[in-house]
């Protein structure tokens, strides 16, 4: 196997990876708060169908990144609306969410099926992108991938090192505590859930401009669905999800190779495709099965609506 | 403005009412704390305390009525509010967050930029100058009650308030942290600090406060100075007729064991959780034997190994009216003739949406309540007719739901509907946890005569009183061992209060004991 073959499956993990990364840390954010949105599917969906949109008209990638953020902005506030003003029902709200999300880019993106736009350049890091192996593959890559990278850095930061984060944990942690020492319990959680939309909106910029630059109806395919259990099996640890996303990334890409290399593998090409799926949540559960790391870092209230007593 | 002088009262509140749907919580409230001056709010639960409490410290609005504060009127409407005038509160259940630190659950109510060095060094000088140690860089869920309790009280004095609220603050404490948390109080009361403190237990009241209001059904029923008073003319105050007190027969020697554990050991897979360590335990037909302590120190774990609900691979660890069951499941252990009454009364001790014939169901059904795999609703409603006249339960009817009951009301009904099934070993856990002052001396009282016609019971409580005043025998768990068994007479709440930081004699906890008080 040569150096390019690898650095080629190397490469197309990190892209297969980084729209998941984006959304799941969004998604992290959001349950740290003590809110469960499943709207995930959906938001990533109509973040697409926006960005592309917007791409099309504009022939500005960058416009349709804030298209796709605005988006899904918009479709998160209507969840934080029903599940956090009045109080639904959460688990059912996301999933109507990711139903109608689903549905809604399906309509929208109707005129723009079939179009394709020019793909974007990959920006190059200096120096960086001549190192053999790793260079093609991690510095001379889109934009967005460097963003996620540092959305990592800066997610970690927000949670562990500032005090908005702390009080972020505490709303999650015990939402009635906090309201008792005086903080906005539904405020923080509507900044919670808009961040969290505008992170999945921003992932599906990523992939109907710059990972594949076309519009399909279904192309998210189940990454909203994914990136929420990533949050889940990383026990809503920043890091542990970017090793969830590659290596989900990295089985989904590899399993793709060996079948389209027509290598003869007597394994059906169904159970090849699910392995990514089979891995990451083995390689997660099994990294975070220590009880007292779920307790200390899942978010207490997850899924309870907070009505302060007036 | 006026400048405050020591006659200025430091909080004067003027007719503070607070209505909700279905309960007047407050009505037309007034009192006044003078600076210095350590206040007692005396009542039973559902007297309107705790709303007061609440909007004092800006957490509720009340309806009508106005606070002055330092002689001038204020509107506090949120908490920040209130910290910022010189108010801090301490609450009953603790506002702490578990997953967090100790100086990151303080800096939460610090406002200003988050650094936690310089902070973790102002507990430690506070924690120094009150004696209320505590490290700052422990995780909240690793501390006993104690020790938050001692974190809430920092967390207000970093804060230097002019007024502390305190709201039932000993009831998860042992005698000897009551008396340390007394000595501060006090301390902070000849600095000037204006204190609040909320409370049922009149003994405690008259021994340190110089003031107490008296509330009944959301009204102020009177003030009066707790040193001139006694615990019975304050009781009277309180619950407004004579309390009756509990008879206690002689214990009756050589009954037969009925619950028998030996050298019950577990290991917790909760990780907040405590090890049981080799629990020995013995009850016999008409005795009641208690088990002191602080909460957290095992009780949980061990409840659930004696009811069945976490079954034990060793089948002789845990004898049930001489039968090995130490593998059953609960169902099997009350076909035995066990009972059980746990300390959740909603979800564990009965389901809030069924009613209460449906509640009786589901542990009364060997009743004759079955037949041929059919329900005999008649049957299970006249049970659940009969349970609510003899125990006296406040509710609409045989179909109500259970959680359509207040606590004090739903625990009678369960605990009737334990003793109606005429069990041989009943086993209760704080039976009268949150329950008034009136339905807890009933329910003590049935208690008691379930002993005198030879049932073994088995009391868990946090509250010594309540097993001083019933057992014939006390044992205390400390961090998951039990000690020896005491004869209730021969002992005093100084002994069983040492024993539940875990110096009894022979103890093996010696070495870690501190952590506990």
């Amino acid at each position: 196997m040569d150096l390019s073959f690898l650095s080629s499956i190397l490469f197309a993990t990190v892209v297969a990876g980084t729209p998941l990364i984006i959304v799941a840390l969004g998604e992290l954010v959001t349950e740290k708060s003590g809110v469960l949105n499943l709207g995930a599917e959906g938001i990533v969906s109509v973040g697409a169908v926006a960005a592309f949109a917007v791409a099309h008209h504009s022939g500005s990638p960058m416009l349709g990144i804030l298209a796709g953020m605005g988006a899904g902005m918009v479709m998160s506030l209507l969840f934080g609306i029903s599940a956090l003003t009045l109080m639904a029902n959460q688990v059912a709200s996301g999933l109507a969410l990711s139903i109608f999300g689903v549905g809604l880019s399906a309509f929208i993106g109707k005129p723009y099926e079939s179009i394709a736009l020019a793909s974007v350049q990959p920006i190059r890091v200096p120096l960086l992108h001549r190192l053999p192996l790793l260079g093609p593959s991690l510095f001379e890559q889109q934009g967005l991938v460097y963003f996620s990278w540092a959305l990592i850095a800066a997610v970690s930061w927000f949670l562990y090192r500032s005090r908005a984060g702390l009080v972020l944990r505490a709303v999650g942690e015990s939402p009635v505590a906090a309201h008792a020492i005086g903080y906005g319990v539904v405020r923080i959680r509507y900044q919670a859930v808009l961040f969290g939309g505008a992170m999945a909106g921003i992932g599906g910029a990523f992939l109907s401009v710059f990972y594949t630059p076309m519009w399909v109806e279904g192309m998210v395919a189940g990454r909203g669905w994914i990136a929420l259990s990533l949050v889940v099996f990383a026990t809503w640890r920043p890091l542990r999800v970017m090793i969830g996303a590659y290596l989900f990334g990295g089985c989904m890409i590899t399993q793709m190779f060996v079948q389209g290399s027509g290598a003869r593998v007597n394994i059906p090409a169904q159970f090849l495709s699910s392995i990514p799926y089979v891995a990451t949540v083995l390689v997660l559960v099994l990294i975070s099965r220590n009880r007292s790391t779920i307790r200390i870092n899942s978010p207490a209230s997850l899924g309870q609506p907070f009505l302060p007593d007036a | 403005m006026p400048t405050p002088t020591s006659d200025t009262p430091r909080l004067a509140i003027r007719g503070i009412r607070k209505v909700y749907p279905s309960v007047v919580a407050n009505d037309g409230i007034d009192l006044t704390v003078m600076p210095g001056q350590i206040h007692a709010v005396l009542g039973e639960n559902g007297a309107g305390k705790s709303t007061l409490m609440k909007v004092i410290y800006g957490v509720i609005r009340p309806d009508e009525g106005e606070l002055l504060w330092e002689g001038r009127p204020v509107i506090i409407s949120n908490p920040a509010q209130a910290r910022s005038l010189g108010i801090g509160m301490v609450f009953q259940h603790f506002s702490l967050f578990e997953t967090l630190t100790v100086v990151q659950n303080v800096a939460l109510s610090i406002p200003g930029k988050l650094d936690l060095d310089p902070l973790a060094k102002r507990i430690e000088e506070v924690s120094e100058r009150y004696g209320l140690p505590v490290d700052p860089r422990r995780m909240v869920h690793a501390l006993s009650v104690g020790e938050r309790q001692r974190v809430e009280i920092i967390r207000c004095l970093l804060q230097n308030p002019r007024l502390l609220i305190l709201d039932e603050p000993t009831s998860v404490l042992t005698p000897q942290a009551v008396r340390k948390l007394f000595e501060t109080l006090r301390q902070l009361a000849a600095e000037g600090v204006s204190i609040l403190y909320i409370s049922h237990k009149l003994d405690e009241i008259q021994e340190l406060c110089h003031k107490a209001t008296v509330l009944r059904g959301g009204k102020v029923t009177g003030t009066c100075t707790p040193a001139e008073e006694t615990p019975q003319t304050m009781a009277r105050m309180m619950i407004g007729v004579d309390l009756p007190a509990c008879s206690h027969g002689e214990p009756e020697d050589g009954g037969e064991v009925r619950l028998l554990i030996q050298g019950l050991s577990h290991a917790t897979d909760d990780p907040f959780g405590t090890d049981l360590k080799d629990i020995h335990l013995e009850v016999k037909a008409g005795e009641i034997v208690g088990i002191a302590g602080v909460s957290g120190n095992g009780q949980q774990e061990l409840l659930r190994a004696i009811s069945g609900e976490e079954p034990h691979a060793d089948k002789r660890a845990v004898r049930v009216c001489g039968v090995e069951a130490g593998h059953m499941n609960a169902a099997r252990r009350r076909g035995l003739g066990m009972c059980f009454v746990p300390e959740e009364r909603l979800g564990r001790g009965a389901v809030p949406r069924l009613s209460l014939t449906e509640n009786i169901l589901l542990t009364a059904y060997r009743k004759g309540m079955l037949f041929a795999g059919l329900i005999r609703f008649g049957v299970a409603k006249r049970f659940a007719e009969e349970c609510i006249k003899r125990f006296d339960v406040k509710c609409g009817g045989a179909h109500s739901e259970a959680k359509s009951l207040s606590g004090g009301n739903l625990q009678k009904f369960i605990v009737g509907r334990e003793i109606m099934q005429e069990p041989k070993l009943l086993v209760l856990a704080q039976p009268t946890w949150g329950v008034d002052v009136g339905a807890s001396s009933f329910i003590r009282q049935s208690v008691l005569d379930l002993r005198n016609s030879g049932t073994a019971v088995l009391v868990i409580s946090e509250e010594l009183e309540e097993l001083f005043e019933i057992c014939d025998r006390i044992v205390v768990i400390a961090k998951g061992t039990l000690s020896p068994s005491k004869v209730t007479s021969e002992t005093n709440v100084e002994e069983i209060g040492m024993w539940m930081s875990g110096l009894w004699p022979g103890a093996k906890t010696q070495g870690e004991a501190t952590h506990v008080a």
